[in-house]
This record gives structure tokens, sequence and C-alpha cells, in this order.
């Protein structure tokens, strides 16, 4: 049977050339970075040569980039740190409706240490508006942080004009650039930020790798204390291989950038354009244009998502859903809520996200095996019994 | 991948007694659309037996397969029989299920006892049968 798999947001491949670069640092070269003899200089510069490479990717300098052990600590780290090292000038912190848990939950345990945290809607197509974040911003906000791109709905938000409106009032503003550092270009400068997160795992890197990059002069305050690895800023002795992996897929991300888009686009296209082409009631979540260039995503109305992603995997075909029956929590994803779709259509959710080796076969293959599954599950749903009567007025 | 028992994959990929009944003698319809999972139970009586059964269900794996086994379990038995059928009985015959899906995809026999009870109040009613 074919496999195909279409889930490159929640795992990516590691790259051979990745694995490679790491191999030495699992083996021989196993010194600690701290230390001041011969083997603690062959880890050391590893470490620094990884700070570059990841520099280089986003535009920063080597010194403003902290490693962490995943995108997740990176959004903790940042939130929290931030928002506390500014506390005495404030205790009010902006958040979208659409941020990734570990944003948003750490929003949530800020309220818990005294802070107070605004939420800003957002559109059907889940773009935050920049007048919305102005309406929103107090004397005493000290922190804004926003996503580059929803992870769930591949849309891009328009940072560049959210920072806009942070800057003139010297607002520190963190982005969440997990979905696209390494996937698109990314660059602190333009993007107007203060602080952003990324993580290898999205990039073809190892797994429980990440990084926050701190513009130099923001004041942050750790969450892990103990030694002064990473400047005082993240205490604990460094994961070298891991890190040399993420510098290297950095590394890689930042030259084959230009070719993976171009090559992914066409075929997410594809999946946006003909998947609703070849069934009816099936709406695309997220951006029409502004997306991240492998993400298509979906809400198939009178079905839901887990259903439809177990049929999938009975065909050799990984996707994800944002249902409520996916998720361990039992709540439809708070994303397509917050975007307005009813709960109904939200269960329906679809996910497909392509990465470096899908190919043209694998999209004809999804195209093909989707309908009949759709149907299959609709001649099951009273809710498309129900359609079918009322609307279609036939069978 | 949830993790599934071989019977509720078995239930799940090839659910028995899916469909409508025309001029159902007893209709039961449970949950909404919030909570996941809804479902539709038809049944056909006969000498107080449930002579056929057919299900309807939008929901996840579970809730598939749940269904299934209830209209299984259930064709054949009286309705007294039949109203003993509980999430329990039909979580223990699909060999568990996932303790996060217990309570929300478990409405099989929740809606099979709606269908029978509205068989017996239009029974009341009209005195039908």
């Amino acid at each position: 049977m074919r496999k195909v798999y279409l889930d490159n947001a929640a795992a990516t491949p590691l790259l051979p050339e990745v694995r490679e670069a790491m191999m030495p640092y699992l083996g021989d070269i196993f010194g600690n970075p701290s230390s001041l003899h011969d083997w603690g200089d062959g880890a050391r510069e590893a470490l620094e040569s990884a700070r570059k490479q990841v520099a280089a990717l986003i535009g920063a300098n080597a010194d403003e980039i902290i490693f962490t052990g995943s995108g997740t600590e990176s959004n903790n780290f940042a939130v929290k740190g931030l928002a506390l090292a500014q506390q005495n000038k404030g205790k009010h912190v902006v958040i979208s409706a659409i941020e990734h848990f570990s944003v948003l939950h750490s929003a949530r345990t800020l309220e818990k240490w005294g802070f107070e945290v605004s939420e800003i809607a957002v559109d059907k197509y889940g773009v935050v508006n920049p007048d919305d974040l102005l309406r929103s911003l107090r004397k005493d906000t000290v922190l804004v942080s926003i996503m580059h791109a929803n992870g769930e709905v591949g849309t891009i938000e328009p940072i560049e004009e959210l920072t806009r409106m942070t800057r003139e009032r010297n607002i520190p503003f963190h982005t969440d650039a997990v979905a696209t550092a390494g996937t698109i270009p990314v660059n602190v400068a333009e993007l107007g930020v203060d602080a952003l997160s990324m993580a290898g795992n999205q990039f073809y890197g190892p797994k429980g790798t990440g990084a926050l990059w701190v513009r130099k002069g923001v004041r942050i305050m750790p969450l892990l204390d103990g030694g002064i690895q990473e400047e005082g800023r993240r205490a604990g002795t460094e994961n070298i291989p891991a890190i040399v992996g993420l510098g290297k897929a950095a590394e890689l991300a930042r030259v084959q950038m230009a070719d993976r888009m171009k090559r992914l686009a066409p075929l997410r296209n594809r999946l946006l354009k003909e998947l609703p082409g070849g069934i009816e009631r099936v709406v695309v979540t997220g951006h029409p244009e502004n997306r991240l260039p492998g993400h298509a995503s979906f809400c198939v109305e009178f079905i839901e998502g887990e259903s439809m992603l177990m049929l999938l995997n009975s065909k050799g075909i990984a996707v994800s859903s944002g249902s409520a029956c996916t998720s361990r929590a039992l709540k439809a994803s708070h994303v397509l809520i917050a975007m307005g779709l009813s709960h109904e259509i939200a269960q329906g959710s679809i996910l497909f996200t392509l990465g470096i080796d899908n190919i043209s076969e694998d999209i004809d293959y999804v195209l093909e095996a989707m309908p009949p599954i759709v149907d299959r599950l609709r001649q099951m749903s009273p809710l498309y019994a129900k359609f079918s009567k009322t609307v279609k007025g036939g069978k | 991948m949830p993790v599934y028992s071989k019977k509720v994959m078995d239930h799940f990929t090839n659910p028995r007694n899916v469909g409508e009944i025309e001029n159902p003698d007893g209709v039961g319809e449970v949950g909404n659309p919030v909570c996941g999972d809804m479902m539709t139970f038809y049944i056909k009586v006969k000498d107080n037996r449930l002579e056929d059964v057919k299900f309807k269900t939008f929901g996840c794996g579970a809730a598939i397969a749940v269904s299934s086994m209830v209209s299984e379990m259930a064709k054949g038995k009286t309705l007294e029989e039949a109203m003993k059928i509980t999430p329990r009985s039909v979580a223990d015959e699909l060999e568990g299920l996932p303790k996060q899906k217990f309570h929300c995809s478990n409405l099989g026999a929740q809606a099979l006892n709606k269908a029978i009870e509205n068989y017996l109040s239009k029974k009341k009613k009209g005195g039908k049968k």
C-alpha cells in the first residue's frame, strides 16, 4: 500500500545531513561546553557555530539566540519571562485568541500571578486586525504576543503592521514563529519584533530543540535558574547533539527555502482547489492566499475528523484534525471556534501539512481516497440525512 | 490514533445495521455536536421483540463502533431485555473503550432506550399494536 505522510506540522523527518552532523556529538565529542579543557572546547565550538547558523536563518545576531528544549519552552520563556521582567511598569499582557496552547496557557498562568490578559479576536480567516491590537493597548501593557502563522489553519499574520502599533509605545512584542521559522522567510528586523520563538522539529531538525531570540537590550527573566549557560538566561547543560542538529537544519532551511517553497505551493494549491471541487460542502479554513506553503486545512460538513483520520490511516495516509473527538480534552479547536465556525462544522476539521518528500502522485492518491471515505461516513451521518432531505429535497 | 480494541476497529470499519427504517415503530436521538457525537436509532417491533434496529451516527470511531455494537446486541431481544443494555455492557462487549471516550461517545444504549420509550408512548396513545 502507498504511504503518504501529510502531518508535517506534527513532526518532520530528520534530514540525513542533519543526522550526520549530529553523530560525532553522540560519539567522541562528548565534552561539556562549560569545561575549560580540550574536551570542552570541541563542544563549545559546536554550540557557538550552531548559534550562528540559527541566527542567520532569522537575520539576527548570534549572541541574541538562547537555545531551549522546544517551541513550547521558548513560548513559555518569552511570555512569562518578558512579562515578569517588565512588571514594575505594568501588569497587562495582550495575546490573540488563536495562539498555541504554550502561549495561551502561559498567559493563564500570568493571570494567576496577578497579570491581566486581553485576548484579541480574529476574523473569519484567523487574521488579527491591527486596529484591534491598537484598541487593546493600555498604559500598563508590558507585552504583546501574537503568532507569526497559525499551525492549524495556516494563516500568516501581518506582524509588520502589528509591531508598528507597539514600537512607538515601547511595548515589547513577541511572536511565536514555530510554524514559520525555517519554512518561510523570517527576518526579525523586517518583522519589527523584540522576541521570536522557533522549533527545530518543524524544519527537519531533531525533536526537543528550540530557540528563543531576544533583541539585545530587552530584559527577560530566566525560567530555569542554575549555572550561567546561555549567558545565565537558561541554566542547564546544553544538549549539544540536538543543538548541532538544529543548527544544521537551520542552515539547510536557509539555503533550500526558496526551492522548498516553490515545490510545496503547487501541491498545496491542488489540494485547496481540487478537494472542495470533488466533494460537496467542504470549506477551506484559514486565509485563502496568506498561508503557509505546505498547509491545506478544511472542514468537511456532516462528519467528524477522527473517523476521517482513521479511515485515511487505513489507506496509508497520515493527517490530523482539530475536532473535539481528536483532542484529549474533548474540546473543539479554539482556533476554529475563534474564527467563528460552529462546533458542528469544527467537528469536521481535517488538516494536511505537506513536506519536502511529497510528490504530485501523493496528492493524486489523497484526492482519490478522500471522496469515498467522506461518502461512507456521510451515509452513516444523521446530519447528512437531514441535509439531504431538507436542502436537496431528495433522498 | 486512539488506542482502540480490535473489536472497536472491526465495528468501526464494518459497522452493522447502518441506515434508517421506513415508518419505524420508534426513534431515539441523543447527543449534540458541541460534545462531538450524535446518534439516531430506529426500531421495528414485532410481538414485543426488536425485529429490526438501524442507526445513523455523527461522531468519532468509538461512537460509530458503539452504535454498531448496540444494534447488534439489541436485534431479536424482547423490549425488556433490550432496555437492560447499558453503556458498561456495550463497552464490555467492545473489549473496552478508551477512558476519555467512555462518557462522550458511549451514547448508543441511551439512544436505543429512547427509541423504545418512543415506541411505548406511541403505543399508549394510539393503541396501535
